[in-house]
C-alpha cells in the first residue's frame, strides 16, 4: 500500500514535468520554423490555430496516422528501438533540471554529471537508427553524427569543469545558487560562447547539421524512418535542444535566479525566469539556423579538436590558477 | 593570416554582423502573401483558364474559322461546325483538352472576333482527369461568368496589340 502511494505520487510528479516539456517542445518547433521564416521574410506556419500555434499538433496528428514502414532488410528490433532510445534519453535528463530552489524532480548531488552522461548516451539512439536501417545514407549520417557528438562532448565537458571550479559542487541547485551575486556568463564569457557553439554541434543543429545534410545524405539517420518513429526522433531532437538551452541557462545565466534582486523582478517566480532564459537561448539557436551555412566535415573536426578543446583546456588552467592565486577556491 | 582576419575570427565579427542583419530583417514586412486568403496581382495579359465569349445580345462570337485549331501547337482544340438556318456558320463542337494545352495564348491571339480568350482564373484544378476535357458548354459558361473581367482585360491590353 505504501509503495503504491509512493509510485502514484512520483508518477504524478513525472507527468507534471513531462507534459509541459512535451507541449513546449511542440511550441518550440513552431517558434523555430516561424523565426526561420521571418528572417527569410516568409510567413511561416500561420494557418492552424491562432498564429499557426497548433501547427506542431497538426503535424503530430498527421504522423500518428501515417504508416510506419520498416525496411525488410533492416534489423527490426534495433530499428524500432532507436527512436524510443533517442526520445527517452532526451526526456529523462529533465529530471534533474531545477525550476526553483525546491521544484526539482530528482535533487541528486551529481546532477551535472548525470546530465552530461545522459546527453552523451544520446548518440546511441542515432547510431542504432543509422546502423539498423541497413542503408548507406543513414549509415553515413550516423557515423558522422557519432564522430561529431563525441568530439564536441569533450569540449563541453571541459567547459563544465570551468564552471564546477567556481562552484565546488556538482548539484545543479548549488550551481545556480553560486551565481547569486554574479552570473558565470560575465567572468566566463568565452566559455559561454564555446558552450553555445558546442551545444549547436551536440544537438546536430545548423551549421553543424552534417548528419542530416539533405544535399548529400537525404536526411541522414532519419532517412528510412516514417510516421510516428520519425516524429519521435524529432521530438527527441527538439527536447535535446531545449535541454541544452536549459543547461546553458543553469551553468551560465543563473538558472531560475532573477537578473537583479530588486522589487519588481523578485515578484516573478523562478520557473518563469528559467523559461525566459531557455527561450532566449532557443531564439539564438533558431537565428543561427537561419543565418549560417553548413560546415564541411573537416572544418567541423578542426573546430572541435584544434580550437575549442585547446581553448577550453587553457581556460581551465587560467580559471584554476586565478582562483588559487586569489584564494577564491570554493570550500565545503 | 592577416592580423585583421585573426581579430575578426576571434571576436566573430562576421557572425555578429550576420546576426544583426537577421534581427533587422526579422521585423521587416514579409515578401510572401497568405495565398489562399490573399492573392497576388495578375496582369491583364495573364493566360489562365479558357473561355468562349458572347456578344452583348447573347449570340456566340465564335464563327468557326478554326484558326485557333490550326495554330494550336499542342493540338488541344477540336472544332466541328455547321451552317445554321439563318445562314451563319457556328460551331457544333468546341473542345479543349486542358491537359494538352500549354497556355501559350496563340488561340487567343489568332481569333479574329475575340471569341476564345484566356481569363485570369488559374484555380481550376479537378479531382478527375475527365473534368479537364472542356466542351463548348463549359467554355461558354466560363465566358458568361468572367465576361466583365475578360472585357476589361481586352480593353486594357488593346493599345499594345
Amino acid at each position: 500500500m505504501n509503495y503504491l502511494s509512493i509510485i502514484f505520487s512520483e508518477t504524478y510528479k513525472i507527468l507534471f514535468l513531462l507534459v509541459p516539456v512535451l507541449v513546449s517542445v511542440a511550441m518550440v518547433v513552431w517558434l523555430d520554423r516561424r523565426i526561420w521564416a521571418f528572417v527569410q521574410k516568409r510567413q511561416g506556419p500561420n494557418v492552424v490555430g491562432p498564429f499557426g500555434l497548433l501547427q506542431s499538433l497538426a503535424d503530430a496528428l498527421k504522423y500518428i496516422f501515417k504508416e510506419v514502414i520498416i525496411p525488410s532488410s533492416s534489423n527490426k528490433i534495433i530499428f524500432i528501438l532507436a527512436p524510443i532510445v533517442t526520445m527517452t534519453l532526451a526526456l529523462i535528463s529533465w529530471a534533474v533540471i531545477p525550476f526553483s530552489a525546491t521544484q526539482v524532480l530528482a535533487d541528486i548531488n551529481v546532477g551535472i554529471l548525470y546530465l552530461f552522461a545522459v546527453s552523451s548516451l544520446g548518440v546511441y539512439g542515432i547510431i542504432m537508427g543509422g546502423w539498423a536501417s541497413n542503408s548507406k545514407y543513414p549509415f553515413l549520417g550516423a557515423i558522422r553524427s557519432a564522430a561529431q557528438m563525441v568530439s564536441y562532448e569533450v569540449s563541453i565537458g571541459v567547459i563544465i569543469i570551468n564552471v564546477l571550479l567556481c562552484v565546488g559542487s556538482l548539484n545543479l541547485n548549488d550551481i545556480v545558487m553560486a551565481q547569486e551575486n554574479l552570473w558565470f556568463v560575465i567572468p566566463l564569457f568565452p566559455m559561454f560562447v564555446i558552450f553555445f557553439i558546442s551545444a549547436l554541434a551536440e544537438t546536430n543543429r545548423p551549421p553543424f547539421d552534417l548528419p542530416e545534410a539533405e544535399a548529400e545524405l537525404v536526411a541522414g539517420y532519419q532517412t528510412e524512418y516514417s510516421g510516428m518513429m520519425y516524429a519521435m526522433f524529432w521530438l527527441g531532437e527538439y527536447a535535446n535542444i531545449l535541454l541544452m538551452c536549459a543547461m546553458g541557462s543553469i551553468l551560465f545565466l543563473g538558472g531560475w535566479l532573477s537578473p537583479i534582486e530588486i522589487y519588481p523582478f523578485t515578484l516573478i517566480p523562478g520557473p518563469i525566469w528559467l523559461i525566459f532564459k531557455i527561450l532566449f537561448l532557443f531564439i539564438l539557436f533558431a537565428l543561427v539556423k537561419a543565418i549560417v551555412p553548413r560546415y564541411r566535415y573537416d572544418q567541423l573536426m578542426r573546430l572541435g579538436w584544434k580550437i575549442f578543446l585547446p581553448l577550453s583546456l587553457t581556460w581551465v588552467v587560467f580559471t584554476s590558477s586565478y582562483l588559487f592565486y586569489f584564494n577564491l577556491l570554493p570550500t565545503n | 593570416m592577416k592580423i585583421s582576419r585573426i581579430f575578426k575570427t576571434i571576436f566573430m565579427l562576421d557572425f555578429l554582423g550576420g546576426l544583426t542583419i537577421a534581427l533587422r530583417e526579422l521585423f521587416k514586412p514579409k515578401k510572401t502573401i497568405n495565398y489562399p486568403f490573399e492573392k497576388g496581382k495578375i496582369s491583364p495579359r495573364f493566360r489562365g483558364e479558357h473561355a468562349l465569349r458572347r456578344y452583348p445580345d447573347g449570340e456566340e462570337r465564335c464563327i468557326a474559322c478554326k484558326l485557333c485549331e490550326a495554330v494550336c501547337p499542342a493540338q488541344a482544340i477540336t472544332i466541328e461546325s455547321s451552317e445554321r438556318a439563318d445562314g451563319s456558320r457556328k460551331t457544333t463542337r468546341y473542345d479543349i483538352d486542358m491537359m494538352k494545352c500549354i497556355y501559350c495564348g496563340l488561340c487567343e491571339e489568332s481569333c479574329p472576333v475575340d471569341a476564345i480568350v484566356q481569363g485570369p482564373n488559374f484555380e481550376f484544378s479537378t479531382e478527375t482527369r475527365e473534368e479537364l476535357y472542356y466542351n463548348k458548354e463549359k467554355l461558354l459558361d466560363n465566358g458568361d461568368r468572367w465576361e466583365n473581367i475578360l472585357a476589361a482585360n481586352i480593353r486594357a491590353d488593346k493599345p499594345y496589340r
